[in-house]
């Protein structure tokens, strides 16, 4: 290789040489080394435009100097370049000039104010002053383009950041501009709101106070902000964000770029689901159930006395099995590492289990051999996704994904039961009948069907493996991931819901797990078992924490027979929910942005988590209510902070050896991640394993959407009302046979439960199957079994 | 005076119905189209590069120069560029409306030296009585089997549409064309890297070429380059359509040879100045080209480089004379209330800048100038096209910020005076006609 191929082209950039990557923007090369161009338009993760002209630089020509924008040109051997002479400065102030005549200067009422790239840019490059005296363009102000984005057309300097950015990044070209010329403007289609789950990032990346946020909109100064970086405790990706507080009260997340996880961008749940923070239902002071059913607010020390005494007088009477823990993944890995070693060396029991059901198993959630990497898509020939719909459920996945397949060529197969996010971008679409993924799955394997084969060939392939919806067990996830692993060049990465789920299984909150993955000698009892003993009486104490499983296991009615038959119920959490009603005593949780942390991402980059406001009125972290707990009942686990914790956790999870505090440094900004699967604990390869097919007449799919009825979207107000409630899909020829139309309704009846809802017809689902949104506003659970029954009830309107 | 005609040689001599496909095949016409398929690729670009038909659409660009430049990826495609929207200028229009079956034939060549299998014809859309000759013209082909599948005979195929514009001034340049065409905002790409015959439209490689030039191929293959070249001057080979209007005795489209001095063109061709008044100034090749005066260019001749020395071009062909009962602020304020209004505004100086500009010069005109006005206008003018030169150094993605620039331009170079006077005197001499601000 030639020195250009190795060290990049030689440029000079006011009068110094620096070398880079040839073809490298300029406007990049003179950042990276050190000379800052001003700039609107461009953004590093969105196609150059070159609209802005803020970027103008003088170029050496054959032909004489040249003035050319730093964004669209890429640098070339022997480039010389000056940002600095008059004539570039010259052209700055022009440029600022004219974008400030129109401007409103309304300054000290925008949010953007303080952080304004405008306000700084006119600081450091602008002319001063103004000499336009004539009207400035009006426009009205501001509209809303969308439930939670609003546009003041008369801020826009028309950059194309959030045009660019609806249709490159998450395929929503739902903004455009409108007009020409003077009269050039922002808008949305007639009727169509700018109803993208990523509409929040074009608040974030708009250059001046144009597109502002309704949840932080006049809010605060953000010179009074401070700011903490943070992972996001939304989805399991793990996305980098700044959390910022004014006077204690969290009041917006910024994404971070960073290029292991979420490249900056954020989902708008993440974005916005930060409202339940300082909702005014925050649970502030311990509760203990009296006679009656009411609650009083008691001491900590009358709360953890109370619980020890029942808790112990559960365990000596009848063993430390009758007790149960639930929940665990929310929280931070020292809080679920606690949660554990209480439950195992404590309590006494096996039966622990941060998953509600609806995942997949621990094995191969947390030792699957050849565990994919996010960044993996990025070098994937072809990218199988066979699961959830990344778009609902893991909304920054679907991003990196779909960067994937439409910028860097990668092949794409998904498949499903119904239309999924990433359709529009696929190679090849399956639609299948859940209940029959078997025979799918078995002819894929036996390369059947050519058109996968095809595809197949550009390798490395990468998976995305996880339940497609509740209906359809776990051991089809691990045999479609048998198969992906069976190919040349493959690796999966399994889908599980919920921040910190895999650092929880790392931790042992799993019936078959030990801290560090190691698997139970003797296996406990999963959620279901558990509900089930609960109902039974074979379980009779229960400690639930930051976990809702009336609404979140699947099958809910069996949950709320478990709660209602549990002797004696405990929990930890930030709110009262549809559980907690079951508890008798409730212990309330600092938040994430509380407390400080590690937590794991789902593919194992451990990173951490920090404070930047206190709790709700007495609450405290997880950890330290358990090691009090420990403490009434006779067993003080001796730890004072997280700190400790972590030293402990450490020591007994080899795979988390290196992922000390100190080594998750904040500069390196990308965690560390933790060997999979660790040490010396085998790697697993699931068996391939095969389920009947369902030959009910019509089956049920239950998958979640990005906006449900959970406590913490409905403790956010900006958020709850997205939820898009209950309905029934069906494909046109089941409703043409059931004389159901849009609009009309049906009555699904279920062996869990039946819930009567308004039809959509759905030509995208498979023939056959009937698919209802999971824990929607309103709507009862229907279990997960896929057998329904449906029949329209009255007349179509 | 006896002048050479080539491309208007049939309408002139048929005025009726040179326009039908009887009359054209009657007069010699597709024979050259049906001999250029036995030609390869190279020897009619070479053909035309020699011949140095220069690109009538305003660049005065090298047409065979153009070819050669196509890249290899296939497929590539051709666009007539038929947007013909700068103020004053009518020639295409003459163009497609008479001789329609003229420009097919020279498509037909131009597809073959580019190997090009689909062709557009994109016409403003303010052209109807135009885009239905041109359209009745391709459907004849397409009949006759001059278009479609295997046409004359061979195995070349050649689809042709044609679309018409949606009336933005900007979609006559060539990459915003081709972002019109492909269903965009018409606005210009960035060049580079989209260079049409490299990434042009679909992002494959591209001709773009106007009416006119693509009129002249089939004669500048029927009488070989150098015949071609001996038409008229040696550089700037073959005629040109003018489009004289203005304060002539006699505005019209004319076809004339390269060469001829402006006073020739003024006072001879278009039969001078009316009512006998004084010439004042005359915009020599489209709304875009800074204008010339009597004491300096009258006895210029009208070529590219002459043109260009002088600070101007020869643009579109279209001259637009102003006698001595002409204000020239006004004729500024509505060249520049027009580029204002034709801005796209994709990039920051011609969205804000020349609006800005037409703002100022309504209130000289209606007596509210400042005498600091015209630095300001001279300054932000400066902003859009650095040193106000043609041609211009621009701050813009495209020539038409600058071009809004160009009657300013005029303005500092031959009548500061006649600012002055407007803003001293507190209006305009030539009578108060209240100038509505109308920008954008």
């Amino acid at each position: 290789m030639t020195a250009r191929e190795t060290e990049g082209v030689l440029v000079t950039i006011d009068g110094k040489e620096v070398r880079a990557p040839e073809g490298e923007l300029l406007i990049k090369t003179a950042e990276d080394n050190g000379t800052y161009i001003p700039r609107f338009c461009w953004h590093p993760r969105l196609k150059e435009v070159g609209m802005c002209r803020m970027c103008l630089v003088d170029i050496e020509t054959p032909g004489g100097s040249m003035m050319v924008t730093a964004c669209t040109n890429p640098i070339s051997d022997g480039m010389v370049v000056d940002t600095k002479n008059d004539r570039v400065k010259k052209a700055q102030e022009a440029i600022l000039e004219y974008l400030l005549i129109n401007h409103p200067l309304d300054c000290p009422v925008c949010d953007r104010g303080g952080e304004c790239p405008l306000q700084d840019q006119t600081m450091s490059y602008g002319p001063g002053e103004t000499r336009f005296v004539e009207e400035k363009r009006h426009f009205e102000k501001p509209i809303p383009i969308s439930d939670l984005v609003l546009l003041d057309r008369e801020r826009c300097i028309l950059c194309a950041r959030c045009t660019r950015f609806a249709d490159e990044v998450p395929g929503d070209p739902l903004i455009e501009f409108k007009e020409r010329g003077y009269g050039t403007q922002i808008s949305i289609f007639p009727n169509q709101p700018f109803s993208s789950y990523f509409s929040g990032n074009t608040v974030q990346i708009c250059p001046v106070g144009a597109l502002t946020a309704t949840p932080y909109r006049f809010r605060a100064r953000p010179w009074d902000l401070k700011a903490v970086e943070s992972t996001c405790p939304h989805c399991t990706a793990g996305d980098r964000i700044s959390i910022e507080a004014s006077q204690n009260q969290v009041l917006r997340f910024l994404g971070v770029d960073v290029d292991a996880t979420n490249r900056g961008w954020l989902s708008d749940k993440c974005r916005f689901g930060f409202e339940y923070l300082n909702s005014e239902d925050r649970l502030t002071n311990p509760l203990a159930r009296q006679e009656g059913g009411t609650y009083e607010e008691v001491s900590w020390g009358e709360a953890t006395s109370i619980i020890a005494q029942r808790f112990g007088a559960i365990r000596e009477a009848h063993g430390g099995d009758a007790l149960a823990v639930l929940g665990g993944a929310h929280g931070t890995n020292e809080d679920a590492y606690a949660l554990s070693v209480f439950a195992r060396d404590v309590l006494g029991t096996k039966n622990i289990d941060c998953r509600m059901d609806d995942a997949l198993g621990t094995r191969l959630l947390t030792g699957i051999d050849r565990r994919a990497r996010i960044s993996d898509v990025d070098t994937a020939g072809t990218i199988i996704v066979w699961g959830p719909d990344l778009k609902e459920e893991h909304p920054t996945l679907y991003l990196r994904v779909r960067h994937a397949v439409q910028e860097l060529g990668a092949n794409l197969i998904v498949i499903h039961p119904r239309a999924t996010g990433l359709d529009d971008r696929a190679d090849l679409k399956i639609t299948y009948r859940p209940g029959s993924g078997s025979d799918l799955l078995t002819q894929l394997r036996g390369g059947d069907r050519d058109d996968v084969n095809a595809l197949l060939e550009a390798s490395p392939v990468v998976a995305f493996v996880g339940r497609t919806g509740y209906t359809e067990g776990p051991t089809m996830a691990e045999a479609v991931a048998s198969w992906i692993l069976e190919l040349e060049d493959s690796r999966v990465l399994p889908l599980a819901r919920r921040a910190n789920v895999f650092g929880a299984l790392d931790m042992g909150v799993a019936p078959d797990l030990e801290p560090g993955r190691i698997a139970a000698t003797e296996t406990g009892r999963d959620t279901r078992q558990i509900l089930g003993g609960l109902a039974s009486g074979d379980i009779r104490g229960l400690l639930l924490v930051g976990a809702d499983p009336v609404r979140d296991v699947p099958d809910g009615s069996l949950a709320t027979s478990g709660l209602s038959g549990a002797e004696f119920v405990v929990a930890i959490d930030m709110f009262h929910n549809d559980s907690t009603a079951h508890a008798d005593v409730i212990l309330p949780a600092l938040g994430f942005s509380e407390k400080e942390g590690t937590v794991t991402n789902i593919e194992g980059r451990v990173q951490k988590v920090n404070r930047i406001a206190p709790g709700s009125g007495q609450s405290r972290s997880d950890w330290s209510i358990i090691a009090d707990i420990a403490t009434a009942l006779g067993s003080d686990l001796g730890w004072t902070s997280e700190q400790e914790i972590n030293d402990a956790m450490m020591a007994r999870v080899p795979a988390y050896a290196e992922a000390s505090w100190d080594a998750l440094d904040w500069e390196e900004r990308d965690g560390v991640v933790v060997p999979a699967p660790g040490a010396d604990v085998p790697v697993y390869r699931p068996e391939m394993t095969t389920q009947p097919t369902v030959g009910a007449e019509l089956v049920l799919h239950s998958a979640r959407k990005l906006y449900d009825d959970g406590v913490m979207m409905r403790k956010g107000p900006s958020l709850h009302r997205l939820a898009p409630g209950g309905f029934a899909h069906l494909h046109p020829d089941d409703a043409r046979r059931l004389g159901a139309r849009t609009g009309s309704a049906v009555r699904l009846v279920t062996k869990r439960g039946e819930a009567e809802l308004p039809v959509q017809v759905d030509p995208s689902l498979h023939r056959g199957v009937v698919y209802v949104p999971f824990n929607q506003p309103g709507v009862g659970p229907l279990g997960d079994d896929p057998v329904v029954r449906v029949t329209a009830v009255g007349e179509p309107d | 005076m006896s002048r050479p005609l080539v491309v208007t040689r049939r309408m002139v001599d048929h005025p009726t119905d040179s326009h039908t496909l009887d009359r054209y095949q009657e007069t010699g016409g597709y024979e050259m189209a049906r001999r250029s398929l036995d030609m390869t690729r190279d020897e009619i670009v070479e053909t035309v590069k020699s011949a140095n038909l220069l690109g009538r659409g305003g660049a005065a660009f090298s047409a065979g120069l153009k070819w050669s430049f196509l890249a290899p990826d296939r497929p590539a495609y051709v666009v007539v560029n038929a947007d013909e929207s700068e103020p004053g200028t009518f020639k295409d229009r003459q163009l497609l409306e008479r001789d329609p079956h003229q420009l097919i034939e020279g498509l037909i060549i131009t597809s073959w030296a580019n190997e090009a299998n689909h062709a557009f014809i994109y016409i403003r859309g303010e052209y109807p009585k135009p885009a239905r000759r041109v359209q009745q013209a391709v459907d004849e082909a397409y009949a006759a089997g001059y278009l479609g599948e295997g046409i004359f005979g061979t195995d070349f195929d050649l689809e042709v549409t044609v679309h018409l514009g949606g009336g933005a001034y900007i979609c006559g340049e060539e990459t915003a064309m081709i972002n019109s065409l492909e269903g965009l905002r018409g606005e210009p790409r960035l060049k580079p890297p989209y260079f049409p015959a490299a990434k042009g439209l679909y992002m494959k490689p591209t001709i773009v070429n106007n009416v006119e030039t693509i009129c002249n191929v089939p004669h500048v293959l029927a009488m070989g380059a150098e015949d071609f070249k001996g038409i008229a001057h040696p550089e700037d080979t073959g005629t040109f359509l003018l489009s004289l209007s203005g304060h002539v005795n006699e505005p019209g489209n004319y076809e004339l040879p390269h060469g001829l001095t402006w006073r020739e063109i003024i006072y001879d061709v278009a039969g001078g100045i009316r009512d006998g008044n004084e010439l004042k100034t005359w915009i020599p090749g489209g709304a875009s080209a800074p204008w010339f005066v009597p004491s300096l260019h009258l006895d210029m001749p009208l070529t590219k480089q002459a043109t260009a020395d002088a600070g101007s071009m020869i643009g579109s062909g279209a001259v637009v004379v102003m006698d001595e009962t002409t204000c020239v602020v006004r004729a500024a304020l509505r060249l520049v209330r027009f580029f204002a209004h034709e801005s796209c505004g994709e990039c920051t100086p011609c969205r804000e800048g020349a609006p800005w500009l037409e703002m100022m010069l309504t209130r000289i005109e209606n007596g509210q100038g400042r005498p600091v006005d015209f630095d300001v206008i001279l300054d932000v003018s400066d902003g859009i096209s650095i040193g106000l030169e043609w041609p211009p150094k621009m701050t813009t993605i495209c020539a038409l910020g600058p071009s809004a620039v160009s009657p300013i331009i005029s303005l500092r170079d031959h009548f500061g005076d006649e600012v002055v006077a407007h803003i001293e005197g507190g209006g305009c001499p030539f009578g108060r006609v209240e100038e509505e601000e109308v920008v954008a």
